[in-house]
């Protein structure tokens, strides 16, 4: 059976994927775009399209660079690439063979890449705390999801958690949309804004950040929600869904607020399921405390062939995963033949002199939204760490105890990372607490081992019969 | 918990648990089941606890629903389409 053969695959159709798209066409490469969502723009750009041609005013107060997003995913529209939305991947081969299935079902298909990019973004970093489960607690992301695709907004007691750009971000965008929120409580330490000043005078070349940052700061602060620093203890509580919170300031008394939904957000970690089932070299990025996979300046991995763009490399955020893609594309286009060294030299080189300047602000955020304790290893022991199979710190502990010093040990032990998410949303708490509990880092202890499928395929998919 | 815009046209009919709904177009099924006022789309097969969607981008699997008969579907993943039949799964120990 002959599989149909692409130059160039891409996974993901966000800005990195996109980017990298448009770049290869124009060295005359052929491209297939695979995509998970039912349309372009990955989760920041979100339904671009049609918020761009439906709903004007609500795509006119998302910002100028939604404009650019726009325009970028016209360009990639136009560019000749095969592009298949609502196709996940299940398993990559060594020899760059790829399985794909439609989210409707259907059966499973095949094909065939040169080389592969891996623009699968990034996902929310889950931080458990007693009650994380009860239905009104979301990831904020979530939120922000439902009104971009949905028009849906919150509404009732809302209540936000978290730290870091992207939770202030998509507050500013909710009371722009009129919603009322009732308390903003913030889990930063207060020390990191002083052991991040050293970074400021870098990322001062990134003032329009900067600026940004200042402004939506000042519209939280003054939009009448009460606003809580320093918190470092949280519990979700009611009867079959969220009805209160209860939080805790350091060593204060506890406080109770009610809520009828609970956004969270503690940064975003890069979405490594494909290139951990690959085999690709992963390392542990310490400021942030996520694994990212090995790269170099061109987004290759350590697997010939294979590389990643965007915010499932290192998270830096949008623009620089359109530089990134265009980066990996290039060198896909001189491995390929397409252009020579010299020719990719010079074309890379406005691209890294941008990224550069795009890049001046990363240290300082990343030094002043520390994922840190105790949200990185619940303090209450009964909290439930694997969703899916229900499994509480105590239990992982334990099984440390019995002498299980890695993840892929705790695993067949307790089941966690063994259900349907397959350790998505619990394997950096799993080695966090491993390495709690050995009192090592979590790069010593690893993490899952992913494999295939990396998407739940029905045998019907597999076969192709109905 | 999450209101809907005003002035859509609710081109797609969907039934929910037996009940039909006029839902908009170019939404997930999850999506649209919170907008029309579900938060909780199953049980824990574990604990049997209520669960709701949480990521909305296909991470977290806790959407699961029975769509046109098939288990398991991440509903914040697919689309409405017209004539859709969903269903919440059923508890553990509990037989059809």
């Amino acid at each position: 059976m002959s599989l149909p053969q692409y130059d160039y695959v891409i996974i993901g159709a966000g800005p990195a994927g996109m980017a990298a798209a448009v770049e290869a066409r124009q060295h005359g490469l052929n491209v297939l775009v695979l995509d998970e969502q039912p349309a372009v723009g990955g989760q920041i750009y979100r339904n671009i399209e049609d918020l761009e041609g439906q709903r004007r005013d609500e795509f006119e107060k998302l910002g100028a660079d939604y404009q650019e997003a726009f325009e970028l995913a016209q360009r990639f529209r136009a560019s000749g690439a095969e592009y298949r939305p609502g196709r996940s991947i299940w398993q990559i081969d060594p020899d760059l063979t790829l399985y794909h299935i439609g989210q409707d079902g259907g059966p499973s298909e095949t094909c065939h890449a040169q080389r592969i990019l891996i623009a699968t973004g990034a996902m929310e970093r889950p931080m458990p705390f007693p009650g994380w489960t009860l239905p009104g607690v979301l990831a904020c992301t979530a939120a922000d999801v439902l009104y971009k695709s949905s028009g849906l907004l919150p509404r009732g007691e809302i209540v936000l958690l978290g730290s870091g750009p992207l939770l202030l971000l998509i507050a500013c965008r909710l009371l722009d949309a009129g919603v009322k929120i009732a308390a903003y409580l913030d889990t930063n330490p207060h020390l990191a804004p002083f052991q991040a000043l050293p970074y400021l005078p870098k990322a001062l070349r990134g003032h329009e950040y900067l600026r940004k940052g200042i402004a939506m700061l000042w519209q939280m602060f003054t939009s009448g929600a009460k606003v809580h620093l320093g918190v470092t203890g949280l519990e979700a509580e009611g009867e079959g869904h969220l009805q209160k919170v209860r939080f805790q300031q350091g060593s204060s008394t506890w406080k109770e607020l009610p809520a009828d939904l609970l956004l969270l957000h503690h940064g975003v970690v890069p979405n490594v399921q494909i290139t951990r089932q690959l085999g690709c070299e992963h390392t542990w990025y310490e400021k942030q405390r996520y694994w990212e996979p090995v790269l170099d300046q061109w987004g290759n991995t350590s697997i010939e062939n294979v590389a990643v763009a965007g915010d499932s490399g290192r998270v830096c955020g949008s623009a620089n995963s359109v530089l990134t893609g265009q980066l990996a594309a290039l060198e896909t286009a001189r491995a390929l033949g397409k252009i020579d060294l010299a020719q990719q030299t010079a074309l890379a080189a406005p691209l890294l002199k941008k990224q550069d300047q795009e890049l001046a602000i990363r240290p300082f955020l990343d030094t002043l939204f520390p994922p840190r304790h105790p949200w990185l290893v619940p303090k209450n022991e009964e909290t439930l760490v694997c969703r899916c199979e229900e499994v509480r710190v105590r239990e992982i502990r334990d099984a440390v105890r019995l002498g299980a010093l890695s993840p892929d040990r705790v695993k067949p032990m307790v089941r966690c990372g063994m259900g349907p998410c397959q350790a998505r949303m619990c394997g950096l708490t799993v080695a966090e607490i491993i390495a709690d509990e050995r009192q090592v880092s979590p790069a010593d202890v690893g993490y899952f081992r992913v494999r295939s499928p990396i998407k739940p395929v029905t045998l019907g998919q597999l076969t192709g019969v109905e | 918990m999450f209101q809907p815009p005003p002035n859509v046209a609710k081109t797609i009919q969907i039934t929910f648990e037996g009940k039909t709904y006029q839902v908009a177009p170019g939404q997930t099924v999850a999506a649209a089941l919170m907008g029309e006022g579900y938060l909780t789309l199953r049980n824990s097969v574990v604990s049997g606890e209520t669960r709701a969607a949480f990521c909305m981008m296909g991470i977290c699997f806790d959407c699961l629903l029975e769509i046109n008969g098939q288990p398991n579907q991440q509903s914040c993943m697919i689309q409405v389409r017209d004539g859709m039949n969903i269903q919440r799964q059923l508890k553990k120990g509990e037989c059809a």
